[in-house]
């Protein structure tokens, strides 16, 4: 079990960072631990939910950016519905990893080159191209196609489309992404 | 005959859930509600986008909601759960004028807001409502029990998506039942199947999608119906990847909801896309219908 001293690096600013960006007020947390006790990954978390919520008031950013628990998150909405306080715990864990991209940090790689290579699909064709998806990620991450076996279940069905579904706006949708990369270095 | 609504397939529909998006408009044709396409919609962003930014993810979104504002249109039905919570969610946070602002600057296209968003689901109970859906069922789908699991956030968090109940939903067990079937008490109907994790984290699905599997089957279900695309793939195509990790012998049809009332309302066959589901349901459901007759015959 790992120990943390909560006086020790404490940092204010990433806690109201952490306020600002989520709207939410993380000190109404008192522990309860309906988050975790409903949240579906915490068998495969290194952090749970609540805990967290607590690292988060102590102002523990490192211990909280590093974590694998946010990048596992599926946003499934439940640690919101079920809090006593009507924290959004799950808009938390968004902004979290927000931070944690900023950073750099990425606990578990895999998962953020999943997400980059289905928002460079967009990026580039205005909906998501699902086989090129999984082609860009396979490469990216250097992996064995662990879904090897789902070919011959899914191409006769003829659902996986061997080339993009182009949009005739596809340059706005790629002006939104320029914006918001020239936006966030300015 | 309803007013017009915009359609929002998503863009597994034109792809891993082709047969969501041909049965979802075969069903509304058949009950009369008016499905208008949005000409050049685009990707809402999905889950990837609002892990990155929430300004970035809201524009995503709201490039669509101004697509079917300039339509003159006030709603747009999608079938997909989760590009639904992206755009009720763009909806939601553009209220705030500071946000509203962010996200208009990476538009080409300001978005004033006022287009609701709504689930097909949301559409067809409340648009054509149950009384109307049970007035054109033609084969009833008597003797077949159907498990429904919603997926965890059709219906949450509850003050976002306002529509049914956050717990326990009830609006596709009351149109199934509407359509004769017989639907058992599902207690995982908001559970996680697993979402995306599928390709980064296979074993996190195997676990989570194991789990629903089991319960459907020890509560006697012949098949899950369920509303989303994600949920879907995750159940049907890899079940047999649940199957190898678990140790485990399911072989549960999982089609969409969709599905199951366009054999009630005689929707032609080629229009459901059973064939495209991995196990396909119609052997079980072919069992149970003909089951039920012999019944009433015997009867
Ligand atoms: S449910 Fe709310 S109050 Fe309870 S531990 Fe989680 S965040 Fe804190
Ligand atoms: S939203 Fe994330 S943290 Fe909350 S219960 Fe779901 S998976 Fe767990």
């Amino acid at each position: 079990m790992q120990t943390i001293n909560l006086t020790r690096d404490y940092d204010g600013d990433f806690v109201h960072r952490v306020e600002e960006e989520s709207g939410q007020n993380v000190s109404l947390c008192y522990q309860c631990g309906n988050c975790t006790a409903g949240c579906p990954y915490t068998f495969a978390y290194d952090i749970p939910v609540s805990q967290i919520m607590r690292l988060v008031q102590a102002g523990q950013k490192k211990t909280v950016l590093s974590s694998k628990s946010i990048w596992l998150c599926a946003t499934c909405e439940s640690c919101t519905t079920r809090c006593p306080n009507q924290i959004d715990v799950a808009c938390v864990m968004d902004v979290l990893r927000h931070m944690a991209r900023r950073e750099g940090l990425a606990a578990v790689p895999q998962v953020k080159t999943f997400w980059d290579s289905f928002l460079d699909s967009v990026k580039a064709h205005g909906r998501v191209f699902e086989l090129g998806l999984t082609v860009n990620y396979v490469m990216r991450t250097g992996r064995f196609w662990t879904d090897l076996d789902l070919g011959p279940k899914i191409f006769p069905k003829g659902k996986l489309s061997l080339k993009p579904h182009e949009i005739a706006g596809k340059e706005h949708v790629a002006r939104i992404f320029e914006r918001f990369e020239r936006e966030s270095n300015s | 005959m309803s007013e017009a609504i915009a359609y929002y397939p998503g863009c597994s529909g034109l792809g891993t859930s082709k047969e969501y998006d041909a049965s979802t408009r075969a069903v509304c044709r058949t009950l009369g509600l008016d499905l208008v396409d949005i000409p050049d919609w685009s990707c809402c962003g999905s889950t990837p986008a609002h892990t990155k930014d929430h300004v970035l993810s809201a524009a995503l979104s709201a490039r669509n909601l101004q697509l079917v504002s300039g339509m003159g249109i006030a709603s747009a039905a999608t079938p997909c759960p989760s590009c639904l919570t992206n755009l009720r969610t763009a909806n939601h946070r553009m209220e705030a004028p500071a946000m509203a602002e962010k996200v208009n600057k990476l538009l080409d296209a300001p978005y004033a807001g006022g287009v609701e968003a709504i689930s097909v689901l949301q559409a067809l109970v409340e648009k054509v409502g149950l009384d109307e859906i049970k007035a054109a069922v033609r084969t009833p789908l008597t003797g077949l029990k159907v498990a429904c699991y919603y997926g965890c956030i059709m219906n949450r968090p509850p003050e976002l998506m306002a529509f049914d109940d956050c717990e326990n939903p009830m609006a596709m067990d009351n149109v199934l039942s509407a359509m004769g079937a017989t639907v058992v008490p599902f207690p995982l109907k908001v559970e996680c199947c697993g979402a995306s994790y599928g390709i980064p984290r296979q074993d996190i699905v195997a676990r989570l999608t194991g789990k629903l599997l089991d319960v459907a089957k020890s509560v006697g279900a012949d098949m899950v119906a369920v509303a989303c695309p994600l949920c879907q793939m995750n159940l049907d195509l890899r079940q047999g990847q649940v199957n190898r990790a678990l140790g485990t012998n399911f072989r549960i049809p999982v089609p969409y909801f969709t599905q199951l009332m366009g054999v009630a309302l005689n929707v032609a066959d080629e229009e459901l896309g059973f064939g495209q589901l991995c196990i396909d349901p119609r052997p079980v459901l072919n069992k149970a219908l003909s089951g039920a007759d012999a019944q009433a015959k015997g009867a």
